[in-house]
Formats: C-alpha cells, sequence, structure tokens
C-alpha cells in the first residue's frame, strides 16, 4: 500500500501557485526525502498532507485517508515535528510532552517510559520541570524533536528537523528514527537543507521547485538523470544558483506596516 | 472528547501562572469601584438613586468576566503566532472538544477572576442581600464567562495577527461594556440607546448579576437567564465552527 499519494496537487494563495500540479507516491516504510529551495512548496504541502491546510486542487490520500474529509483517520496516522517552533512557553518542558502524549492518547504508562527516555535522549533531563519559556532555541528544537517521537505513527513528517540541532543530537535522533522505521516500519517524510542528510538517509528523494517537481527517484537516478556526482550537484543543476525569497520579505513587513498607519 | 479536560488543564495552568496578568487585570476593575464608586456616590445618592457602590459592584464584576473570557478566546491568536496552535490542530482529535476545552479553561479563569473582584467589592463595603445571591450570580457569571469566550474564539479563529486587537478592543468590548447598564440605571434613557442596550447581551448578564446580588432585577431573572443561555449557545456554535475552519 502507498503510505501517501499525491495526484496534481495544487496551491493557490490568491493568484501565486505555491504548489503548482505536484504528483509522487511515498511506499509504506519507506524514507523519503522531499527538497527544494526557500519557497519551493515544501512546507505547503506538508501543510495539506496533514489536513492544516486544504488543496486548492488535485488529490491527496494520506494511508488510504482523504484528508479533506477524512481529517480524523488521517491525523491519527501521522505524527509532526514542524519546521518553526510550536511548544507552549508558559507550561514546562514535562508538561508539553505530557499534554502530546494526552492528546495522542498514548497509554499512561508507556507514555511515562518513552518520556523519561526521550529527555534523557535529547538531554534535557535535568530540565524537564523547566518552563520552556527559559530554554535556548537548541533546547526548543531538541524538545520538539523528542515530542514528535512520543507516539509511534505509521507515518512521520520531518520538516527540516535537524535546523539548528547540534550534531549529537542530530546523530541520536536519527538513530532512533531509523529504529523506528525498521521495527515498526514506519513511513518517514523528510525535508531538509542538508543535502548529505538525505543522501545517506533516504530511500527516495523528489526535488521541488517553484511549485513543480523537478527531478524523483533513488538518488542513483536522480545523479545519473544530471551526470552529477552528489546529490547537492544534481540539487543545483536542476534549481539554479540564485538564491531564492521567502514568502514574507522585509519589504512585505514594511508594506504591511504602511497599510497598518493608513497610508 | 479527550481534550477536553487536557485543553481546560492548559488554560487555567497558564492563568495561575501568570501572576503579573492576575494582579494586572486586577487593577482597572479596583480603579472604577474606587473612583466611580465612591466619586458618582454622593451625586447618585442625592439624584434618589440609594447607594452607588452596591448598583456599581455587579456592573465591574461583569465587567471583569467580559474582559478575561474576552482575552482567553483571542488567546488563539497568541497561540496561532507562537505555532502552538499546530500542534493542537493536527492532533487525532476533533476540532470541536478542543474549541469546548479551551473555551471551558477560559470561563473557568474568567469567573475566578469574578469571583476576586466579588471578594474586592465586600472589602469596600458591597453587601449582598442574602446568602442564595451566591449560587445565583455563579450561574449568571458562567454563562457571561462561556458567552464571551466562545465569541473571543471565534473572532480570533479569523484573524492572522495581534493588528486587529485595537479594533477588537475600540469597536467591541468598550461598547459591549459601556452600553449594557453596568454603569448607570437603564431607565428613563434616549430612545436609541434603550434599543442598543437591550440588543446588548451583556446587558442581561449584568442585570442577572445585579439581580441575584441585590434583589433588584430590571428584565427580571427568566428573561435574563433565557437570553444569555440563547447567545451562549449561538456563540458557541458560531465560535465552534470558525474554529474548525481554521487553516495554517
Amino acid at each position: 500500500m502507498q503510505a501517501i499519494a499525491v495526484k496534481d496537487l495544487v496551491k493557490d494563495f490568491k493568484g501565486l501557485k505555491a504548489v503548482d500540479g505536484i504528483s509522487f507516491e511515498v511506499k509504506q516504510g519507506e524514507i523519503f526525502a522531499f527538497l527544494g529551495p526557500n519557497g519551493a512548496g515544501k512546507t505547503t504541502t506538508i501543510k495539506m498532507l496533514t489536513t492544516l491546510s486544504r488543496p486548492t486542487a488535485g488529490s491527496v490520500s494520506v494511508n488510504g485517508y482523504n484528508p479533506l474529509y477524512q481529517q480524523a483517520d488521517v491525523r491519527k496516522s501521522f505524527g509532526i515535528v514542524f519546521q518553526d517552533p510550536s511548544l507552549d512557553d508558559e507550561l514546562t518542558a514535562m508538561e508539553n510532552l505530557e499534554f502530546h502524549a494526552a492528546l495522542y492518547g498514548v497509554p499512561k504508562e508507556v507514555a511515562k517510559e518513552r518520556i523519561s527516555y526521550l529527555f534523557e535522549f535529547v538531554g534535557l533531563e535535568s530540565r524537564k520541570h523547566f518552563l520552556v519559556k527559559t530554554f535556548s532555541g537548541g533546547m526548543k528544537r531538541r524538545l520538539e524533536i523528542a515530542r514528535g517521537l512520543i507516539h509511534h505513527p505509521k507515518i512521520l513528517f520531518l520538516d527540516e528537523p535537524t535546523l539548528g540541532l547540534d550534531p549529537q543530537t542530530r546523530k541520536a535522533m536519527w538513530k532512533h528514527i531509523l529504529e523506528l522505521n525498521k521495527k515498526e516500519s514506519m513511513t518517514v517524510f523528510l525535508t531538509t537543507h542538508y543535502l548529505e542528510e538525505a543522501e545517506k538517509m533516504a530511500d527516495r528523494i523528489a526535488i521541488i521547485d517553484l511549485g513543480k517537481i523537478v527531478a524523483q527517484g533513488a538518488l542513483s537516478e536522480i545523479k545519473k538523470s544530471t551526470k552529477s556526482k552528489t546529490l547537492e550537484e544534481a540539487f543545483l543543476k536542476l534549481t539554479g544558483h540564485s538564491i531564492r525569497e521567502e514568502s514574507a520579505t522585509a519589504a512585505d513587513h514594511m508594506r504591511q506596516a504602511k497599510r497598518m498607519w493608513g497610508r | 472528547m479527550t481534550a477536553i479536560p487536557i485543553m481546560w488543564l492548559r488554560q487555567v495552568k497558564r492563568y495561575l501562572r501568570s501572576k503579573a496578568r492576575i494582579v494586572g487585570s486586577l487593577g482597572q476593575p479596583l480603579l472604577f469601584l474606587v473612583a466611580l464608586g465612591f466619586g458618582f456616590g454622593p451625586i447618585y445618592e442625592k439624584a434618589g438613586g440609594g447607594n452607588y457602590l452596591e448598583f456599581l459592584a455587579p456592573g465591574v464584576i461583569a465587567m471583569s468576566i467580559l474582559f478575561t473570557s474576552m482575552f482567553s478566546g483571542i488567546e488563539v491568536i497568541w497561540d496561532r503566532r507562537f505555532g502552538f496552535l499546530k500542534e493542537t490542530l493536527v492532533a487525532p482529535v476533533s476540532r470541536i472538544s478542543i474549541m469546548i476545552g479551551r473555551t471551558l479553561g477560559g470561563a473557568t479563569v474568567a469567573i475566578m477572576q469574578g469571583v476576586i473582584i466579588t471578594l474586592i467589592s465586600f472589602a469596600l463595603g458591597f453587601r449582598i442581600h442574602s446568602f442564595w445571591a451566591l449560587p445565583i450570580a455563579l450561574l449568571f457569571m458562567l454563562l457571561v464567562a462561556l458567552m464571551f469566550t466562545a465569541l473571543g474564539t471565534a473572532i480570533a479563529s479569523r484573524l492572522e495577527d495581534m493588528q486587529a486587537f485595537p479594533l477588537i478592543m475600540n469597536l467591541l468590548i468598550m461598547p459591549i461594556f459601556f452600553l449594557s447598564g453596568s454603569l448607570f440605571p437603564v431607565t428613563n434613557l434616549p430612545r436609541a440607546l434603550d434599543i442598543v442596550i437591550r440588543l446588548n447581551p451583556l446587558s442581561y448578564g449584568v442585570d442577572g448579576l445585579r439581580g441575584a446580588l441585590t434583589g433588584a432585577y430590571q428584565f427580571g431573572f427568566a428573561l435574563d437567564f433565557a437570553v444569555l443561555a440563547g447567545a451562549t449557545i449561538l456563540f458557541s456554535v458560531i465560535g465552534a465552527w470558525m474554529f474548525s475552519k481554521i487553516e495554517l
């Protein structure tokens, strides 16, 4: 069975096509890397897969369910580590994890065991009763990773999970994820800017640029079709060298501020 | 349904932890009670209205519940801004149960705030007419708190960030408060003002609280209760619907 199947998916933000007719499939138990420059449409795609956003057109299936109509079934089948923070700053680290475990219906005993293991593994054991707002950026990131691993989902979305992580945590995280991937046949959907990471971990890769998929297949296939030695070389050949704008630039904020003052 | 107690607990924990918020939000009602209560007291008495503090205290209690519950509802914007909203929206629980939990939590916080103001009013000389006033007053506090938490949630579900906040404050919360009969009796008013006050659901909350605490109903218990219960259900349904439509 396909863990994820996407066909002709489009997301249109008032005339701006963030995702422009993409199709791909992720097999169950596979580690799938979804790569692309900033603003290519990676996060928008993840949002549509995880019921946070409605597609403009096209069809999506996650674990056999449609995120548009079978939201509850879809949500039961995946876990996600977001690109940007999603912790409650006013709660302690422990409370954040307990909250998550309760929301996902992890039995109390199992949750307790996993939480204490995860605290140790992200090195936050001594800080577990501190409010999250006292944490540094890196500590928050580690806590988010730990939280994403409390329940063992069928599909795990990792949206640039290793951004800002130290090599120690990165290594430990991958070890844990590969274990789950093997033992529970957990499918992993990964976006990352660390191309070596994708090169090493992913079974298959898709590269998206300007809302369109420009290449997909196994690493060897992508390297072969672009006549490249490394994934990075292939990536740059496919997406060019220009640096991309993110959706909200400083200029946008200025414009917004201007509107606010009524000019 | 597991989400309801969890979301409730989260709202309450956040409130109890922010001591600055608790103390800060007591300032305004206290100021109203002292400045208006004692300031206008002599004039009110001379005009034959009786004890002004007696009249004012229920209005100020209602005010503190209005503010606290609206802000609790509007917290959805903060959660969106700081990302926590995502965590709850992708969880395998229904959005309705998240919304109900949030609303109950926000309402609980608002009632705590209302009870604190009631105690402060007692300290300033406010007296209730019988012991049975308290459970009825709590019932009205609950309805007002639920209604405005749901309304705040509904509004916040459509807003992306805090820029619209002054708009909500000045065009919604302030008029709801001032045009509710919380500060002045709603008798012998110009026709237009009278209509606005009768259309304002808080008017019935203020009247219910005042009636319960001092025995002087204007609209009557039955009408107060019916309007508040109706508005609470209506706002909750709208709030739940808007919340379920949130896209990130």
